[in-house]
């Protein structure tokens, strides 16, 4: 009988596995499950306790959402699993878990996800727990745009094998589309599980590769309207900043405070000129993309990345560039490397003979991209507001473009969109909860859904924001509706640091150290921190602004403190959401 | 039937002698403003908030709050500077002003456009240099204007000193000025007092300025007191006076108008500061301080009666005033050049488009003032006419400075209609918060049709007098000029005619909210039949006064 199912269950998959429209019902099935429970015929089965823990370690949701569907798919295979945040997990329990799947997704400049670092730490560190008795398989999740790509995952994976646990499935180190690749993990994974639990004996079952040929984004998108497109930085800003209203009618998607819309871009037009010209390609030449075919400049146009460079593209450049592929192999160098080249750059920069096809095929696929929201949904009802800054600059001689953010700035009139929850940034469930919004530049935008929310629904707690940018005269985002929250009471305090109006640069952190007394009362009052903009030079040095304050005010040793802080991490005040 | 105490009466009381919380608003860096009730008192101090009007609707939309600046006003008794001051204010124009340094009707500098963060500095600035900017706006005595050309008489050195005595003495005495923008000392407030003002200061804004026949350059009779001086064997004798004079109005409020100055009197040189004092103390006590549209001295006169004025002044003053003495002005306008006084010392009175200081693609005229002032040992006066005398040139100075005007090319600027030389226009659009239409910007436009339109008519060399004003309020007392232009809304003005050369007779409507093209109509008709039936050496403003056609309202 057991047998039998067992039977029918995998002559479906293998069956189903064939159709495309197999794997898109499951990406639905994952995004829509809010019920984590295995399925009955999972339970049924597994009574002999050989249960698989899979752990998770997410920022934006992508590593959950991959762990929920390998949870939800175990009962196929027969095998009974359970999921765990590992932002909740202590490490030193994981000497007891015999069996365990790992995804994890990289974050900040090869950090792990905001809330997961205390787990890696102990892991990591001079006293770290046996693990002999442990069967593991890690799936990374990252971007290869950046250096460290899935770092996270590779470390995990190595230091696991190191403190003596059992690799049953190689690691896969998943690019942003990562649900096929994640998928066919998954397959693995729960295959040599299956076969794990059914003895030594068991056969495993051939599983065939299948191509990128999931959309980048959930099925569950939608094509809002765009109902504003207005430059919120002043006459002579460095920068162009704007504020997008997208409608969101009909579309049933909701949203807290805290979470981000991703958006599908398309790549400015003549960006995309340049690069054929570049290569010397024709525009219509034909190629197949996801068994569909298609001309090169479409292609271009909506399907691939062609501005933000990625490892992929690097790889097969330096196979016919010695000094290149000696580069990538210093991560420094291939970090700053990624960090100032765009695509075009690389190309013209280690020109190697190209077809139409070659490229699309080489070129990673276009990702969404996120951007906090920056509205309250309570307050504007069916309305998901945005805060884009437009990257837009000059280097090596020629324009370079961002590519959502242009095709948002010259005036989309519609675009796709999905909901990104971020439980890492939400407002206290507590209404009487002080809070302190500590952002730069577009890092403002989740505070205004805050400010917005809590007004809405009337919630009393305190409120400060310490902002941070270039020039108050023009780049104080959103100045006027700050100055009227402040004005009716929403607003308890409002300290601002602009770098280029003085002689000296002053930072929201050089804000939060004047303000440190004020600082340290207010967590003594149980607020709650979030930092949200820029990771590279920001976050770091708030972060060590908010140490001093504890040190400075709270009496606290340099220890002391990053314990404190740790310790308000870890119960949820302080909150990052940082890019 | 008392009515209550205007708002600013009210902000004026809770002050503290005009402290307010000024301070509190100047730390604020969420805003470029201060706080409302800090926007009245801080006139006192000499500046005003304004906001870029041309970014309005822009910055709206950007949920930015308009682009606030501040309008810096510096007070320049006679308006005489000292080279280094000259300096000061064109470094101070270049580091935090973003319209260049600007030359007003009243022969004071403004600084357009500094930002509230650099306010104290700036006005600390200014102070360094021996200026200041108390007092230069709020309800108080205002700059004092002096005619420019001393050295050509001996009665001028009298009158500037005069002038600056007067200044001197109708200062606020408040600590305040010192304790925010110096650094001064916070003063014991039990005994700090205005022993001229009182604790409310004054009702409205007060202007006093002296004129020395034959120039009536100040347009002494727009003035709430006017001193004329009369020269009797080449010595001062002592002062014509006049009350009441003064420009603002409001379109469609009859009980608002402007109005000249009546000659009461005559008083001693040595009296001349009591006499300021009094008519200052009397308009403290009977100015009308519940409307502000009613609250100049000249309504006080209109109301009490000049008699009522005679009498309480020569109570108040203990003596008698002397009958007036006879005097005549001749012009009104500037000199544009070269002159020699009679101890061979040089003037040179330049012409300055609009009043502004500034580097164009045509001229360099800050940077050519920059370099008279390395180069000069003599003064700056800034005219009533918004122009520039150097003065008092050295004869081996003269040569330099004609270079400097070559190279930068003031020689060309300078060769323009005398109508251009003494055409006021006020600073409106886009600083000025109560512009309903431009001034300063349209000038140059404006006089240039103009001129041709004079060379049509072979009247190319006629003084006449051209004044535009943005509103009513005639900042650039416009209500005394022959052509007037007084804005009604954007691009629409009241044209008005008929005023005397002298300023001693006021213009009136001859075109009610007319735009241009209907204003150049209306002119060509009005310049043709001039140049055909004017008197000989009769003026256009006589002529149209004679000639105009009285409305009855
Ligand atoms: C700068 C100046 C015009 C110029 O282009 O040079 C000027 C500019 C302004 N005047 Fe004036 N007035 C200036 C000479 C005058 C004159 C001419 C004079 O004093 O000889 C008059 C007419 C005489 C008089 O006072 O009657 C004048 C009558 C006014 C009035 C009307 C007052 C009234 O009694 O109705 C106002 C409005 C008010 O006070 O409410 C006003 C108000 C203003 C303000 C401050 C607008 C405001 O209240 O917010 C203007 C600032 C614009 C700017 O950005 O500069 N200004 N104003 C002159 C500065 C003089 C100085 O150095 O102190
Ligand atoms: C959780 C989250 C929230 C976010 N919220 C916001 C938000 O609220 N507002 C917002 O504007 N963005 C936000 N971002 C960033 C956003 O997702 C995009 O990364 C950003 O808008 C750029 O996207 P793009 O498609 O325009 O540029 P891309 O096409 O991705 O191009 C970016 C590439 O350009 C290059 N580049 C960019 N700037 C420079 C520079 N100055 N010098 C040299 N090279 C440069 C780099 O190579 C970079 O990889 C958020 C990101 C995350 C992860
Ligand atoms: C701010 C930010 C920084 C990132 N840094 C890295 C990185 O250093 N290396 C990497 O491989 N991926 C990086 N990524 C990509 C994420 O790992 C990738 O988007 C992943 O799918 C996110 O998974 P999650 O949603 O579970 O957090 C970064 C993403 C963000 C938003
Ligand atoms: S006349 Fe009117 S518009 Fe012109 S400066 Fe004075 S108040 Fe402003």
């Amino acid at each position: 009988m057991a047998e039998l199912h067992a039977l029918a269950s995998k002559l479906e998959r293998d069956q189903l596995i064939w159709t495309s429209g197999y794997l898109a019902a499951l990406a639905q099935s994952a995004e829509a499950t809010k019920s984590l429970a295995p399925s009955p015929l999972a339970v049924a089965k597994h009574s002999d306790g050989q249960l698989w823990t899979i752990f998770f370690a997410s920022e934006t949701g992508n590593s959950r959402k991959v762990a929920e569907s390998l949870h939800q798919r175990s009962g196929e295979f027969g095998i009974a699993t359970r999921l765990e945040d590992l932002r909740a997990f202590r490490a030193h329990r994981l000497t007891k878990v015999e069996r365990a799947f790992f995804v994890v997704a990289t974050h900040g400049l090869g950090d792990p996800p905001e809330g997961t670092q205390a787990f890696f730490d102990h892991l990591m560190s001079d006293a770290p727990p046996r693990l002999e008795k442990l069967q593991y398989g890690v799936l990374a999740l990252g971007d290869s745009s950046y250096a460290d790509f899935c770092e996270v995952g590779r470390q995990l994976d190595a230091r696991l094998e190191a403190l003596g646990a059992e690799r049953i499935v190689e690691r896969v180190d998943c690019d942003l589309n990562f649900r096929s690749s994640s998928e066919q993990w998954s397959l693995h994974a729960l295959q040599e599980a299956e076969r794990r639990a059914q003895g030594s004996g068991a056969e495993i079952r051939h599983l065939h590769a299948v191509g990128g040929i999931l959309p980048n984004m959930a099925p569950s998108s939608f094509e809002s309207p765009v109902l504003v497109n207005q430059r919120i930085t002043g006459r002579g800003s460095s920068k162009d900043v704007r504020h997008l209203e997208l409608d969101l009618n009909g579309s049933g998607l909701s949203y807290l405070p805290g979470d981000s819309l991703g958006i599908m871009p398309e790549n400015p037009p003549e960006l995309v000129e340049q690069l054929l010209d570049e290569l010397g390609l024709d525009a219509r030449a034909s190629i197949i993309l996801d068994s569909k075919t298609l001309n090169l400049k479409e292609a271009l146009l909506k399907h691939r990345e062609i501005t933000a460079a990625s490892q992929p593209l690097l790889k097969a450049l330096g196979k016919e560039h010695r000094k290149l592929e000696a580069l990538l192999m210093d991560r420094d160098k291939l970090r700053e490397l990624l960090r100032s080249h765009q695509v075009i750059d690389l190309l013209s920069s280690y020109p190697i003979e190209w077809n139409a096809q070659t490229l699309v095929d080489t070129l990673r696929e276009l990702p969404p991209r996120l951007y906090s929201i920056a509205s309250s949904l309570d307050a504007n009802p069916a309305e998901a507001h945005l805060t884009v800054a437009v990257v837009l600059y000059e280097r090596f001689g020629r324009t370079h473009w961002g590519s959502a953010s242009n095709y948002m700035a010259r005036g989309a009139k519609t675009l796709r969109v999905e909901v990104e929850p971020n439980e890492n940034f939400r407002l206290p469930s507590d209404p009487k909860t002080p809070i302190i919004m500590i952002g730069a530049g577009t890092g403002i935008a989740p505070y205004r859904a805050f400010v917005e929310h809590r007004r809405e629904l009337g919630h009393v707690g305190d409120n400060w924001l310490i902002f941070g940018d270039r020039n108050f005269f023009t780049d104080f985002l959103y100045q006027a509706e700050w100055l009227n929250f402040r004005k009716d009471g929403y607003l308890k305090h409002l300290d601002l640091a602009f770098s280029r109006d003085g002689p000296e640069k002053v930072y929201v952190q050089h804000r939060i150290k004047q303000r440190s007394r004020r600082f340290y009362e207010w967590i003594e009052r149980g607020a709650h921190i979030y930092v949200c903009g820029d990771a590279n030079a920001m976050a770091g040095d708030v972060h060590a602004a908010i140490l001093k304050v504890l040190e400075v005010e709270g009496g606290l040793s340099e220890e002391l403190a990053v314990e404190r802080l740790a310790g308000l991490r870890d119960c949820g005040r302080y909150q990052r959401d940082i890019y | 039937m008392s009515a209550q105490l205007t708002q600013v009466e009210q902000v004026k009381a809770r002050s503290n002698l005009l402290r307010g919380s000024i301070l509190d608003s100047l730390l604020d860096e969420a805003t470029g403003t201060l706080a409302e009730q800090d926007t009245h008192l801080v006139k006192f101090h000499g500046f005003y908030q304004q906001d870029d009007r041309d970014l309005r609707t822009e910055r709206l939309a950007q949920k930015l709050e308009p682009a606030h600046s501040f309008m810096i006003r510096i007070r320049v008794p006679g308006g005489v500077v000292t080279p280094n001051q000259w300096l000061a204010m064109d470094q101070l124009a270049e580091r935090y002003a973003n319209r260049a340094l600007r030359l007003t009707t009243r022969q004071a500098f403004q600084l357009h456009g500094v930002i509230k963060h650099n306010l104290k500095t700036t006005i600390a600035e200014i102070n360094a240099c021996l200026l200041d900017t108390i007092a230069a706006c709020g309800d108080v005595n205002r700059n004092v204007m002096c005619s420019v050309l001393p050295e050509l008489s001996p009665l001028h050195a009298r009158a500037y000193e005069t002038a600056r005595a007067i200044s001197a003495h109708l200062t606020p005495q408040t600590g305040a000025y010192h304790e925010l923008w110096l650094d001064g000392k916070k003063v014991a407030t039990s005994t700090e007092q205005e022993p001229i003002y009182g604790p409310t200061y004054l009702p409205r804004k007060f202007k006093i300025s002296i004129s020395v026949p034959p120039t009536n350059d100040v347009d002494v009779f727009a003035q709430d007191l006017g001193l004329i001086a009369i020269d009797e064997a080449g010595q001062l004798a002592g002062y014509n006076l006049t009350v009441g004079g003064g420009m603002g109005m409001t379109h469609g409020e009859s009980a608002t108008y402007p109005r000249l100055g009546n000659v009461i009197g005559f008083c001693r040189p040595e009296d001349a500061v009591s006499v300021a004092e009094q008519v200052v103390k009397i308009q403290r006590d009977f100015g009308d301080r519940t409307d502000r549209k009613h609250a100049r001295l000249k309504y006080t006169i209109d109301d009490r009666g000049l008699d009522w004025f005679k009498e309480e002044l020569v109570k108040r003053l203990g003596f008698e005033l002397l009958a007036a003495r006879p005097y005549e002005f001749l012009h009104r306008g500037d000199t544009i050049g070269w002159q020699q006084d009679d101890q061979g010392l040089c003037y040179l009175t330049l012409f300055i488009p609009e009043g502004r200081i500034q580097d164009t693609d045509q001229y360099q005229l800050a940077t050519a003032l920059r370099e008279i002032a390395e180069a000069h040992s003599g003064d700056f006066r800034l005219t009533p006419n918004q122009n520039l005398l150097v003065a008092r040139i050295k004869t081996n100075e003269k040569p330099r400075i004609e270079a400097l005007l070559k190279q930068y090319g003031l020689d060309d600027l300078q060769s323009i209609s005398p109508m251009r030389q003494q055409a006021l226009a006020c600073v409106a659009l886009p600083n000025c918060p109560l512009a309903f239409a431009e001034a300063e910007r349209y000038l140059p436009d404006f006089s240039a049709k103009l001129d041709a339109l004079l060379g049509e008519h072979g009247l190319s060399q006629e003084p006449i007098s051209v004044r535009l004003s943005g509103c009513p309020n005639g900042c650039s007392r416009p209500y005394v000029a022959e052509i007037a232009l007084v804005g009604k809304a954007l691009g629409s003005y009241n044209l008005m005619l008929g005023g005397s050369a002298l300023g001693d007779r006021m213009n009136r409507v001859a075109l009610e909210n007319a735009d241009e093209d209907a204003i150049f109509e209306f002119l060509a008709s009005a310049l043709q039949r001039f140049a055909r039936e004017r008197h000989s050496g009769e003026s256009f403003g006589d002529f149209t006064q004679r000639t105009l056609p009285h409305k009855d309202a």
